[in-house]
This record gives structure tokens, sequence and C-alpha cells, in this order.
């Protein structure tokens, strides 16, 4: 069966969905990601559906699902690169996203989650000082 | 009078034209005086459309008696059309327009009465078949009148279309949607895609939404600027609406519309500095007077700036 990869940069875990997101799939992902922000301990998720042509209500109700757990989880989701068209579809679908975090591509979204979890560690470091090295090393 | 009982049976159209066309000269300068009391045209305009008319008119009459449907009438009426049309334009009121025939009616009356002498059948004969075609001519012309002003509504309304949707590139990822107009379905749905499609080709962070031009707000043109302000938002890129008078406010706050989290301000100059806050920019005077860096983004500012960048 088809898995959508995950792949790890640092404390960031990506996501690029590339193909055709039907309704298993989109609950595979989010077995996966779950599963690998527990293991892994990363701080943030960066979801790629820049080759998302078409949605429902489904798939954008599983985006802001994963936002959710993700945030459960501590780690912060980021959308990039939703066209325009996917974008007008889910507000006519009365889906805003709210609490979801967006991005133009994923450098941007990359800069803004490298912001948010620097701020937050710094917040963190003097009652945790080994959280992210820790993680760090643990999932390599 | 043995002649009689067959002309009150049918108008002679050949008869009516005769009489009109021997008695123009006594016509027209009535008929033109008739005219020229309604309306703001030269005298001598006025004057050479009747005269073009009643030629036209004339030459029409012997085959065309009973409807003005009739192919004879094809240049009176392609005639008509042209001058209700111009006059549509000039912007006279559509009975000022059809007044051009109507006037016509009192002076060919009396010439039809005048030329028929006694025979009281045949004038009212006449005069019937003469008034049902000026009528029919008249509100032809009234018909024609108002296809001009649809054509006219139909063009401007294509050019504020247009005109409505230009997405501007303030500075390096700042854009800026300049709406003018009543906002309805249509017109937004365009904007949103334009918008949404410039955001991403230019990869722009910041959408400012400038308002200034939309006359009034209501409930349903909040909605769509939401719409395009959460769109632009799922995209990644954050929207700043711009351009609120005082009285939109207080009917955004009458309404009960909840702009929620939605960055506003009040003209597109405080828009443009919150913008380059956002990305990282500033703008600050360079020297002189005559470079002065307003964030109003006028021709002199932006190249203040541009020199201060590097």
């Amino acid at each position: 069966m088809d898995r959508i990869p995950i792949l790890r940069i640092g404390n960031l875990l990506l996501v690029t969905i590339q193909v055709d997101m039907h309704d298993r799939l989109a609950l595979q992902l989010q077995d996966d990601l779950t599963s690998r922000i527990s293991t892994t301990g990363a701080r943030g998720v960066l979801l790629d559906i820049s080759s998302l042509e078409i949605v429902d209500s489904f798939i954008g109700r599983m985006i802001s699902n994963i936002a959710a757990m993700a945030r459960v989880l501590d780690a912060e989701t980021v959308v990039v690169g939703m066209q325009p068209a996917v974008a007008i579809t889910l507000v006519e679908l009365g889906l805003s996203l709210p609490g979801v975090r967006t991005a133009l591509d994923i450098d941007k979204g990359m800069s803004l989650l490298s912001a948010y979890t620097s701020t937050d560690r710094d917040r963190l470091e003097p009652a945790l000082p080994a959280t992210a090295d820790g993680d760090g090393s643990g999932g390599g | 009078m043995t002649d009689r009982g067959k002309m009150t049976k049918s108008t002679d159209g050949g008869r009516i034209a005769a009489t009109l066309s021997r008695h123009a000269d006594a016509i027209l300068p009535e008929w033109t005086a008739k005219q020229l009391t309604r309306g703001a045209l030269t005298d001598s305009l006025v004057a050479s459309q009747c005269s073009e008319f009643l030629g036209l008119f004339v030459a029409a009459l012997p085959g065309g008696v009973g409807s003005i449907d009739k192919k004879e009438w094809g240049p009176t009426k392609e005639f008509l059309g042209t001058l209700s049309r111009s006059r549509a334009a000039q912007g006279f009121s559509p009975s000022e327009t059809a007044m051009f025939i109507f006037a016509a009616k009192e002076p060919m009356f009396e010439q039809v009465r005048v030329d028929g002498g006694g025979n009281g059948d045949q004038v009212a004969a006449d005069l019937g078949a003469l008034t049902s075609l000026l009528d029919g001519l008249g509100l032809y012309t009234t018909e024609m009148y108002q296809k001009g002003r649809e054509e006219l509504i139909r063009r401007q309304e294509r050019d504020l279309l247009e005109l409505s949707t230009p997405v501007v590139t303030l500075w390096d990822g700042i854009l800026a949607l300049p709406m003018i107009g009543t906002l309805d379905s249509g017109r937004t749905q365009v904007a949103m895609e334009a918008l949404l499609q410039r955001i991403v080709e230019t990869g722009s962070q910041i959408a400012i939404l400038d308002i200034t031009g939309v006359p009034t707000v209501d409930t349903l043109t909040a909605q769509h600027l939401l719409k395009t302000v959460t769109a632009a938002r799922l995209m990644g890129a954050e929207c700043i609406i711009s351009g609120i008078r005082p009285q939109i406010a207080q009917t955004i706050v009458h309404l009960g519309i909840d702009l929620g989290d939605v960055i506003t301000k009040a003209t597109l100059a405080d828009a443009f500095r919150i913008a380059l806050a956002r990305t990282g920019r500033a703008v600050a005077k360079v020297g002189g007077a005559a470079s002065i860096a307003s964030a109003a983004g006028a021709g002199a500012g932006v190249r203040g700036t541009s020199t201060a960048q590097p």
C-alpha cells in the first residue's frame, strides 16, 4: 500500500503530498506522522501540499486534525504551498483552518518554524536543558 | 363625388406622400421650430435631420402604409436608430428623443387637412394612417434610444470589471489590491483569484486590500473580504485591509461584522508601513527634502528608498 514519506530535517519533519489524497492514505498519514513525532521528538512539521490540486472537506479536516494532533505532541505544523484554487475551495467549504500556520513555500515555512522553535527552546532551556540535543541524537 | 366612396375605403400612401412633399416648405419650418424649444441641438443640424427624415418618410409612404414593419421603412428606421443612439449618448431624455417624431404630427396633419378640402372621410382616413405610422416610428425611436443606453451601460460595466481587479506590486513581497466600486460576488471572485494567483507568482508574503474606493460595506461585502483574507492566509500570505472610512467603520460595527484578527488600517500608507515592518524593512529619510522616502509610496519616495536599500 502507498505511503506518504515523512522526512526528517533537524528537529523538523517534512511531509510532501505528491499523490492524490484518498481517505485511507490520509488516515495512514495521521498514524505515521503522530508516531514519528513521538519517536523523534520533532518540534515542527512542514506539510507541503503544493502538488495537491483537489481537496474536499475530508482532506481539509485531515489537515486541521494533523495540526491539532501535532500540537498535542508539542510540535508546530506549518502548511506550505497551498494552491489558489485549493485555498478558494477550502474557504467556500467553510474550512478556514483556524490555528494552522501557513507559509508560501518550504523555505519560508522553515524559517517560520525555526523562529518558533528557537524562541520556544530559549524559554524552556533553563528548566529542561537537554531537550533538543537529546531528541536529535535519539532519533538519529 | 362619384369617386368619394372609393377613396374612403382605403388610404392612398402615394396621395399623402404627394401632399407632404408638396408642402414640405410649410411643414419643415414649423416642425423644426417645435424641436428647438425642446432640445439643445443647433438649428441647422435639427433642420437637416428633419428634412432628411421627411425625405425618407415620403419615399417610404407609397408602399408602406399600414405597418412600419414593411421593408419600405428600412432606411427610415436606420436613420432613426442612428439619431436615437446619438441623442442617447448626448444625454437627451427618451421623451425628448421621441418628440423628434411626434412634433411632426401637427404640421403634417394641418397640410393633409387643407389638401383634403371638404372630404372629411378621406382626411380622417389619411390622418389615421399617418398617426399610426408616426406613432410606430416614435416608439421605435424610444426603443432604439433604450438600446443605445443599454449598450452604454454594458460597456461601462465591462470597463468597471476590468478596472476593478488590478493587483499592484508595491514592493518586493508586498502586493496591493485597490478595490473600486460596489463589491458583488462576481467581481470579488475575479479579484480574489487574481490576487491569489499573483501571490503564488511573486511569492509575496503580504497583501493589502484597499477599500478606499468601495462606497458601502454590507454583510455580504464583508463576507467576501473575509473570504479573500482567509484564502490568502491559507496560502501563507498575510492580508491587511486598508482604506476604511469612518462611516464604513461605523457600519461594520453596527452590522455586527466580526473582522476577527484581520489587521485593519485607516489608510494605505499605514498598511504599507506595517507591511514593510513585517518584512523587516524600514523607511528612512535620506538627507535633503527632495528625497523624502514617504511610506505613501509616491514616485519620489520609491526613488529615495531604493537608493537606501543596498
